[in-house]
């Protein structure tokens, strides 16, 4: 048995022999022309014949994956006839030069400039150029079939593959994808996902003509590549497997219905998420909205406090990809225990009780009124809500509304245009759920921050783990202080989610729309899951 | 001859995707529309000189528009970059 690790790029398990892949080489060696017309045509005609089979390849890919996965074709098909990519291989023919080598010649030189960028995602697009090089080369050379030779479905190993070499392949006979190379953004990555095949990337294996025939399991859930399998490992991994299938299927089901239980309440499973880069897998899930946008990721790992332009952008971007979804974001929730040196926060004892958070935005307002000014121009591209961490008191409330309409003034008086703003607050200490109901005269929306709160009223710090059996996440404190919440919220007419990691626990989810609950928040993974749970309510 | 400066905001810098639908656009004119990042010219009709400025997010390029329908090319372009870059 032999283990290999790499990226998953998809959650789930294969188990099949293994198929070593390999490019179909030959030798490609420079030769002299002397009819160097003929070569030019010859040249002319291998193009054409590619950009037939690349629309023949977008086709496919708009069917088996959809528009925004097919679209890597038509770029390709316009690589191709970009003049200067010609030109360069049509002078290195002029030279007497054979087709075959001035393609890969200028081919290489691309790929290679595309690889020295400092841009991970151009990067991988020298991929994209040796895919379309070679293409044109198989066409010249007479190369072709790169099928699998196999009556029964594999899991396919290879060095590295090309988009075109991934879509073309027969879908039915391929249970994973395995490759040495890639990367989690490589358009092989992204069509694996799409085909849902749990597949690895940059995988630790060599690519071994004795693994030929083996028998293997790809496991996206631990990242592994295992091949020749124990037979216990093999049955246990066989049995997930199964689990794995059903469940999603069934959750695949749900795509597109509606969060209702069996006597019709509706509830709102939103999304946690941290950055722009989280909302392919919130819209991939079908989420409703976003219940957390976590501002933190903006100011981390930095020297200086972002900019007000740099804040709009990305609240922007947000916005515009949830197209009018609701987008709620947090304002800045760090504090000690995180590293942002330009904030000049002093080391505290006990930073989970110290000066995190909205004390910081309070006192410091120039940072505060930075990011909402940002959130306010930002609102005009979406539906946006902002929502406030660490709250214990109504005179914070008031004072955040103040600096809100003062920033809006000024917003107006610049006329910048701005969408309606829902405004609420977490409620993450005990504090603030004992007051809820005076809260919630001055808010439109609460949303429970489960972890903080648990920590606070069960005085157990959440990393300690000597204190892991005790800290009872279902503590009945928690869930009266929840019930206290929403019906609070209620009787003023605000609105009340969760947003912690209790949101997703389905154990309790009947629980929370019992309580009468309105949104839950939780990470994409977990959308369909918990509409299933709310489904069988 | 039209000139003007514009400051890139998506996250993935002129990527394929965008470098592809700027090439149908600027193909349309008969206008040169050339883009300049720190001196390096790329024509706007060739997707691989496009893809190889690597205008990151944040980058500002100039772009400089040429011909007889200068005008509405610089006008489509501009439009086109804050749509979708």
């Amino acid at each position: 048995m032999v283990k290999c690790t790499g990226k998953s790029v998809l959650k789930g398990i294969a188990v099949g022999r293994l198929y070593v892949y390999r490019k179909k080489e030959f030798t490609l060696v420079k030769t002299h022309v002397d009819d160097v017309e003929g070569e030019l045509k010859r040249f002319d005609l291998a193009v054409n014949e590619a950009e037939r089979q690349l629309e023949t390849l977008y086709q496919e890919a708009l069917e088996s994956v959809g528009e925004a996965e097919a679209k890597i074709f038509e770029v390709h098909g316009m690589m191709l006839e970009d003049e200067g990519y010609l030109e360069d291989i049509k002078d290195i023919i002029k030279n007497n030069c054979n087709a075959e080598y001035a393609v890969k010649e200028v081919g290489d030189n691309y790929s290679q400039m595309f690889a020295a960028m400092d841009n991970e995602y151009m990067r991988a697009r020298s991929v994209d150029i040796l895919d379309i090089s070679n293409k044109v080369i198989n066409i010249l050379a007479g190369v072709g079939d790169d099928s699998i030779k196999s009556d029964e479905p594999v899991i396919l190993l290879a060095d590295d593959l090309t988009p075109s070499e991934t879509i073309s392949m027969d879908k039915d006979k391929v249970l994973a994808f395995v490759t040495i190379h890639g990367s989690a953004n490589s358009h092989t990555a992204i069509l694996a996902r799409s085909l849902n095949l749990p597949s690895l990337v940059g995988t630790d294996v060599a690519l071994l003509d004795e693994y030929h025939g083996q028998m293997a399991i790809v496991d996206g859930f631990q990242e592994e590549l295992i091949i020749n399998p124990l037979d216990d490992v093999l049955k246990e991994l066989t049995e997930r497997r199964e689990a794995w299938i059903s469940e999603t299927e069934s959750l695949r089901k749900l795509i597109g219905q509606d969060n209702v239980t069996t006597d019709g309440r509706k509830i709102n499973v939103y999304c946690n998420i941290g950055g722009v880069e989280d909302v392919g897998r919130v819209l991939e899930s079908d989420g409703g909205g976003i219940g957390l946008f976590r501002s933190e990721f903006l100011y981390l790992g930095r020297d200086s406090a972002p900019t007000e332009e740099e804040q709009f952008e990305s609240y922007k971007a947000v916005l515009e990809k949830m197209n009018g979804k609701k987008v709620i974001i947090r304002t800045l929730d760090i504090g000690a225990d995180k590293k942002a040196d330009y904030l000049g926060l002093d080391p505290e004892e006990n930073p989970a009780l110290g000066y995190r958070a909205i004390r910081i935005c309070l006192n410091q307002p120039d940072i505060f009124r930075t990011q909402l000014r940002a959130i306010y121009r930002a609102s005009a591209y979406g539906t946006a809500a902002i929502m406030f961490p660490m709250i214990i008191s109504v005179e914070e409330i008031r004072k955040i509304k103040g600096i809100v309409e003062e920033v809006k003034r000024e917003l107006a008086s610049e006329d910048i245009p701005m969408g309606d703003v829902e405004l609420g607050i977490m409620i993450e200490t005990p504090a603030a759920a004992v007051i809820s109901d005076e809260l919630a005269k001055e808010v439109e929306f609460f949303s429970i921050g489960t972890n903080d709160l648990t920590q606070y009223t069960l005085a157990i710090d959440r990393q300690n783990q000597k204190l892991e059996s005790i800290c009872d996440t279902h503590h009945p404190a928690i869930l009266k202080l929840i019930q206290m919440t929403i019906e609070n919220g209620h009787k003023e007419n605000a609105w009340v989610g969760i947003c912690g990691e209790l949101a997703s626990d389905t154990s309790l989810t009947k629980t929370f729309v019992d309580m009468g609950v309105d949104e839950l928040s939780v990470s994409p993974t977990y959308v369909l899951g918990l509409r299933k749970a709310i489904r069988e309510i | 001859m039209k000139s003007f400066q514009y400051t890139i905001t998506d996250e993935l810098g002129i990527h394929a995707r965008p470098a592809g639908l700027l090439v149908k656009l600027a193909g349309g004119y008969q206008s040169d529309i050339v883009i300049v990042k720190d001196g390096k010219e790329a024509n706007a009709k060739r997707i691989m000189a496009l893809m190889g400025l690597s205008a990151t997010k944040g980058t500002e390029i100039t772009i400089k528009v040429d011909g007889p329908d200068e005008e509405d090319a610089a006008k489509a372009v501009e439009d086109f970059l804050k749509a979708n870059l």
